[in-house]
């Protein structure tokens, strides 16, 4: 009787303790008090392995605060859509445009100024300045240099379908990168080529990986010959995993497989602190955060006058067919890439 | 039944309703292309993978189990009392960490194919698809079969057993005949468990690629930002748990499971093995092996690696200790408001009891991201001061974990006699008073069981916790999703690795203390 007294006790102690951390803050140590600039918060699809380093800057030289909330960039987009104007969030930092161009859609961005948004390739940016890209991500296929020569790559993606590559192509196909090439895919080349393509995928056996890590991995394995990925991909997987028999074959300019997305950031229509979220916009866009993305990362700056630090393919080369694909047109055609995705069987 | 029951389990129901009422909510604005969602082949496709695949899960692990339980509580196996932790201790592995780690060794390029590629194997069948997935739910789930079943049958009376026995039964005999029809109770209580664990899954089944309905309702959240489709299909979701809810209602029955004469309490007596004793060492092996060793290893081997790498690895003890505040909390919390629901659903059996018992289980059938999205609607409009604070979460793991609690509250309520209570209650004591002192106490085992599966269970959970944890407030969950989304596995290994050592020392304590005690001719 009194031992279960006692753990009742102890229980109830714990559970009080826990109800005392939730007031007294939490214990991560980024919700502290605002610097002498203000606070700022930030909903960042991005991951916090590479997107620190960048916040870590912008309080040093703004004195600004940043409370930052990690997740998954489309989860974060739906976590907006049902917060509504009562989001604690000031600025959404997004992976891709797919997740800018559905908080955008519901009408939960401000206007970004235009002298701003005009740092910014056309490209990359929201027609109705709703949001602006911060860096450059191009689609390309990762090969075995053990295996394939470069040569023995296609000029076109649409290659692939063809029955000599049976077997020895992989993708993510539940990857919000993949998902929104096929989209760019259908705005370009129209349903019909786009599905056939797929189905010839799928008659080739080609196999499915988790995320766009793991197919790079899998080409470096030698479990497949070629794996369609993200650029920056090779270099994130050999600086956890060191030097590998791989490489980025880019396709022709004009190719449907030539597509370069974006990251972006926009600002919260019902933000508290609106001053500091366009001055975060200012920095990402500028030259801390565009020298950042080229000297820090591995992906393309998209404002003029910033080179990439790795050899990658200039990102003017990366051009679809219809010269430009409107990444804001990407968000509404999601579903349908998706619908089609589940037709062929790959989702 | 008492109205204070009642009530307290309509408050239950009230809260753990509420991911219900957000879906219901969102598929209002259904249009008619989102209801021909339902009737689409593949639909109905999807949803006889889910169910098929619950099902192997369910049986399988249902029976590994249940034969894991009797081995370490009746049985002479060698070094009973060390297996009897080691059997429970799977429950430690995230199913997202056990998935991976299976991938990374059975893969067609994995670390057993480097190991036995100069014997001239190239590649190895890829165990993708349904077999991935069947293999990684099932070694990662069965203990919950097996703890709720190790504290049932060290709750049985023997004399039932003894008596069948002086009537020329043989053990084989007793044990199908008498044995396994009185743990009917923990058996449909632990395949509940593991049948709704299996619908809710996201992370084995994305890393094993077979499309679940799980599967499809994340990406309809993620790739085509629509809500309403989404709705329907966790509607969809609820309707088929419910179903399994319904089918272990049935299975449960309505017998007795109590002992009604006077009795004495005794001692169980071992029952010899003889050469079955090898075969069941092999299997217990296998098992602990896959499911416990393998990853533990695999993880080893990640972070070798990663300190070999020169890789700064993030040494995240704040993340531990957030990690067990907000677990224990959750199982606090979960145990309180699982009590009135086991009580109505035992010992006053009926519609309204069942239907308070449907209503309670759904949120564990539904994936952590829409309960989370059903607390983020609610709080950000209604609640703000909670909204996204550490009490929400624990309200969140109580809606998402409470049958882990209640159901092995209900089989510890279904192994105790009314008269006790009613003996209580001609003394001159309340209904309430009776329970606390009377009832309550007796239930220690089964609450201590049921308290540290929602403890495991919430150290484990990610989405939820992603979506509703104040900023900043990083769990080890949260910081291995942190570190394996950025492709950093060597980094994610110390989280995961701490996630298995935190918990070991909880799950050990209770698997010591349910019931693996001695017994005689051990």
């Amino acid at each position: 009787m009194a031992r279960i007294r006692r753990i009742g006790v102890l229980l109830g102690l714990g559970a009080a303790l826990a109800l005392v951390a939730a007031s007294c803050g939490d214990d991560g140590g980024a919700a502290g008090s605002p610097g002498e600039g203000g606070s700022l918060t930030v909903y960042s699809g991005r991951e916090e392995e590479f997107v620190a380093s960048l916040f870590e800057r912008f309080e040093a030289d703004t004195g600004i605060h940043v409370d930052v909330r990690y997740g998954d960039s489309a989860e974060l987009a739906a976590t907006l859509v049902e917060e509504g104007d009562a989001s604690p969030a000031d600025v959404f930092f997004s992976q891709d445009a797919g997740s800018l161009g559905a908080v955008a859609e519901a009408g939960l961005f401000a206007e970004i100024d235009p002298e701003t948004l005009n740092r910014v390739e056309e490209r990359f940016r929201s027609p109705d300045g709703l949001w602006v890209g911060t860096s450059g991500r191009g689609r390309v296929a990762v090969y075995n240099t053990e295996v394939l020569d470069a040569s023995q790559l296609p000029a076109s993606i649409l290659d692939f379908a063809d029955p000599r590559w049976e077997g020895r192509i992989g993708l993510p196909p539940t990857n919000s990168s993949f998902q929104a090439h096929v989209a760019a895919m259908m705005l370009t080349i129209g349903e019909g080529p786009t599905r056939d393509w797929l189905e010839g995928l799928m008659a080739n056996g080609v196999r499915f990986y988790e995320d766009n890590a793991a197919t790079t991995r899998a080409v470096a394995a030698g479990e497949i010959e070629v794996g369609l990925v993200n650029h920056y991909y090779k270099f994130e997987v050999e600086a956890e995993d060191g030097s590998l028999p791989i490489a980025n074959h880019y396709f022709e300019s004009g190719d449907p497989g030539s597509f370069v997305n974006t990251a972006g950031v926009g600002i919260l229509a019902s933000a508290d602190h609106d001053e500091a979220a366009r001055t975060f916009v200012d920095f990402v866009t500028g030259e801390a955060g565009q020298s950042w993305v080229a000297t820090e990362t591995w992906e393309y700056p998209v404002a003029p006058g910033y080179e990439p630090s790795v050899d990658i393919l200039a990102i003017s080369r990366f051009v679809g067919p219809e010269s430009q694909v409107d990444l804001s047109d990407l968000g509404p055609a999601l579903p349908g890439a998706l619908q089609l995705l589940a037709e062929v069987g790959m989702v | 039944m008492p109205a204070g029951l009642a009530g307290a389990a309509l408050v239950v129901c009230a809260l753990v309703g509420l991911p219900v009422a957000y879906l219901m909510v969102r598929a209002a604005g259904a249009s008619e292309g989102s209801w021909d969602l339902i009737l689409r082949s593949r639909t109905v496709w999807l949803a006889l993978r889910t169910i098929g695949l619950a099902g192997a899960v369910t049986v399988t692990a249902g029976a590994i189990g249940v034969a894991f339980a009797w081995l370490a509580v009746r049985s002479d196996l060698p070094f009973r009392r060390v297996w009897a932790i080691l059997y429970a201790l799977p429950l430690v592995i995230p199913s997202y960490v056990g998935a991976f780690v299976l991938l990374a060794a059975l893969g067609p390029k994995g670390l057993v194919q480097g190991w036995l590629e100069p014997l001239g194997v190239d590649r190895l069948p890829d165990i993708g698809g349904f077999p991935g997935a069947y293999l990684a739910l099932t070694l990662f789930t069965y203990p919950y079969v097996y703890l709720v079943s190790v504290a049932a049958i060290r709750g049985l009376d023997p004399s039932l057993e003894e008596t069948a026995r002086t009537l020329g039964r043989s053990r084989w005999e007793v044990f199908r005949r008498v044995t396994l029809p009185l743990l009917r109770p923990p058996i449909a209580a632990g395949g509940l468990l593991v049948a709704l664990y299996t619908l809710h899954d996201f992370g084995a089944v994305s890393l094993m690629r077979f499309p679940t309905f799980t599967q499809a309702i994340y990406l309809q959240y993620r790739a085509a930002f629509d809500r309403t489709p989404a709705a329907i299909l966790s509607l969809m979701l609820v309707a088929i748990a419910l179903v399994i809810v319904a089918v272990e209602q049935r299975a449960r029955g309505r017998a007795r499971y109590y002992r009604t004469g006077a009795g004495a309490a005794r001692d169980l007596s071992a029952v010899p093995l003889g050469r079955w004793r090898w075969g069941a060492l092999v299997l217990s092996a296998a098992v602990v092996g896959f499911a416990l060793v393998l990853p533990v290893g695999v993880l080893g081997y990640l972070l070798a690696r990663g300190l070999d790498a020169g890789i700064p690895l993030n040494l995240t003890v704040g993340a531990a200790g957030n990690s067990v505040l907000v677990s224990a909390a959750g199982a606090v919390a979960a145990m309180l408001l699982a009590l009135p629901v086991a009580a109505l659903a035992s010992r006053y059996p009926g519609r309204g009891a069942n239907t308070v018992e449907r209503v309670a289980y759904v949120g564990y059938a539904l994936p952590g991201l829409v309960v989370a999205l059903a607390f983020v609607f609610f709080a950000s409009r209604y609640a703000p001061v909670i909204y996204q604070s550490l009490p929400l979460v624990i309200a969140a793991y109580v809606v998402l974990f409470l049958p882990q609690v209640a159901e092995p509250l209900k089989s510890g309520l279904m192994q105790l006699s009314p008269r006790v209570e009613e003996a209580g209650r001609t003394l001159g004591r309340g209904p309430g008073t009776v329970f606390r002192r009377i009832v309550f106490p007796l239930l220690a085992r089964p609450a201590a069981a049921g308290m540290a599966l929602v403890f495991l269970t919430a150290m484990k959970e990610l989405p939820a916790t992603l979506l509703l944890r104040p900023t900043g407030f990083e769990t080890l969950a949260t910081r291995i999703w942190t570190s394996a989304s950025a492709g950093l596995y060597s980094r994610a290994a110390v989280p995961a690795l701490l996630i298995v050592l935190v918990s070991i020392v909880p799950l050990s304590a209770l698997a010591r203390r349910i019931g693996v005690e001695e017994i005689r001719g051990d």
